[in-house]
């Protein structure tokens, strides 16, 4: 080659025509997916909250397997009967409340603003779910799930997801045999008080059987992991117990 | 091997042993240790850094008459994340459920320093079809080890080889766990990994003297 590539007048060129094209090829890619990538999301949302309240393909002990994309959208509409969104204490119904960022809202609360609370209501065989967001940090990255309630805020089904959690390790929340440990917990005390679900080690309680302790059996080698979920689950949905307090009043009335 | 040379076969054999890259030439160890708790893991990783080895080495191997000396590990490691990037949010738009399994591989990958390892030392100064192969090459020598390693880790750690148990129910008491056997919590900690390697790189040292540095 003739080309002298240890000038640095070559070098000073190369970098700028190196950025310009990598920068724009991925622009172009993040422009031209954006619209799949954005629906994909959505349906995720719907198969995560439908799965929380046990709308799923599950078979036996297999992995987690959600209603299909194609199907997502008239189960949505089928199950969810109510989108709810709690203000102030004032619960509004919006049909958008599922596409609410729950990330975005805690940075609200954080800065003095009012938080939006998305709860949704669902039924499935006579019973009636509540279905509240959470979300928190893990070890590396952000975590979040879904956990179904019935009226008296005990766990009725849970989803859990995360951004980046070690694979083998903090990446089992994602697992159905930590997911399906909190079917039964409670989230209050006897006495009604909130206290929320500990992911506790050395429990001595591995199948999950004694469902009044809050607490549920920790993953072996992610404790930095449960300790997340067990904040989220405290932080989160305890904001939501005005509303369960309220459902009572209004079904003793 | 009729489809190579014995030149260019020699590329994709030695890495599976005796220039095994995490074994001897010691690259790759971080996401040895971090993602082998796991067979299933082992597998995706292995298969990940196969694909992207096997591509960054070409894209290298075509530009290394071009790349200035000076700042070319800046421009490998530009490749190699744009590289990733652009194969993540394909996979996000096209196939959002397998995005979500690899997603956690993505920052593993690109801090890989077996890919930085071998576009520096191999297809900065070889043509695209043998950097390639090197690439195949060395990503099945690095598959190979994390599949040793997530083998015992998964086993001894869980009493499970992809997810399946295979020793029986360590709850119920079933199987081995009916003799007493516990699963050894500590296999899951990264630097049983790390044991194991070293274990791995022993008895390979030992069955060849030649490999031992001074």
């Amino acid at each position: 080659m003739a080309m002298n590539t240890d000038k640095n007048s070559y070098t000073v060129i190369f970098a700028i025509v190196m950025v310009l094209v990598v920068g724009s090829l991925l622009a172009f890619t993040a422009a031209t997916l954006k619209p799949n990538i954005a629906e994909n999301r959505r349906m995720e949302k719907q198969q995560n909250i439908l799965y929380a309240m046990g709308v799923n393909g599950n078979e036996g002990d297999g992995d987690i397997t959600f209603v299909s994309t194609d199907k997502v959208a008239d189960d949505f509409k089928k199950y969810i009967t109510k989108q709810l969104v709690i203000e102030n204490g004032v619960a509004k119904e919006d049909d958008e409340a599922y596409l609410i960022d729950i990330k975005k809202e805690q940075a609200k609360a954080k800065t003095g603003g009012t938080r939006r609370l998305p709860l949704f209501v669902g039924e499935k065989d006579g019973e009636t779910f509540y279905i509240a967001p959470i979300r928190g940090k893990g070890l590396w990255d952000a975590i979040w799930g879904y956990v179904a309630l019935d009226q008296d805020m005990v766990v009725k089904g849970t989803f859990f997801d995360h951004a980046g959690e070690t694979p083998g390790l903090g990446a089992n929340i994602k697992q159905r045999y930590f997911m399906d440990d909190f079917y039964g917990e409670k989230l209050l005390t006897e006495a009604g008080v909130f206290k929320g679900i500990t992911v506790a080690k050395g429990n001595n309680d591995p199948k999950n059987e004694i469902k009044d302790d809050n607490e549920v059996d920790a993953l072996a080698g992610a404790t930095i992991t449960g300790d997340g979920v067990s904040a989220m689950i405290k932080k989160d949905l305890k904001l939501y117990q005005p509303y369960f307090e309220n459902l009572k009043k209004l079904a003793s009335n | 091997m009729g489809l190579l040379s014995k030149k260019d076969a020699k590329l994709i054999t030695d890495p599976l042993a005796d220039n095994n890259p995490i074994t001897i030439q010691v690259l790759g160890i971080c996401s040895a240790l971090a993602i082998t708790a796991e067979l299933k893991a082992s597998l995706v990783m292995g298969i990940a850094v196969m694909f992207v080895l096997g591509i960054g080495n070409v894209v290298i191997s075509l530009m290394r008459n071009i790349i200035p000396s000076k700042i070319r590990i800046i421009v490998q490691l530009i490749v190699v994340a744009a590289l990733v990037i652009i194969v993540d949010q394909v996979l996000k738009a096209f196939a959002y459920e397998l995005s979500k399994t690899l997603s956690v591989f993505v920052g593993l990958i690109i801090t890989n320093c077996i890919i930085m390892g071998r576009f520096e030392a191999f297809a900065l100064a070889n043509k695209p079809w043998r950097s390639f192969l090197d690439g195949i090459g060395n990503s099945l020598g690095y598959a190979v080890i994390l599949i040793i390693v997530g083998f015992f880790r998964e086993l001894l750690g869980s009493g499970t080889l992809f997810g399946i148990p295979v020793l029986g129910d360590p709850i119920e008491k079933t199987g081995v766990y009916a003799l007493g056997y516990e699963n050894n919590g500590f296999m899951l900690m990264p630097p049983m990994a790390l044991i194991i390697v070293g274990l791995i790189i022993w008895v390979q040292r030992s069955r060849n003297k030649a490999l031992i540095e001074d």
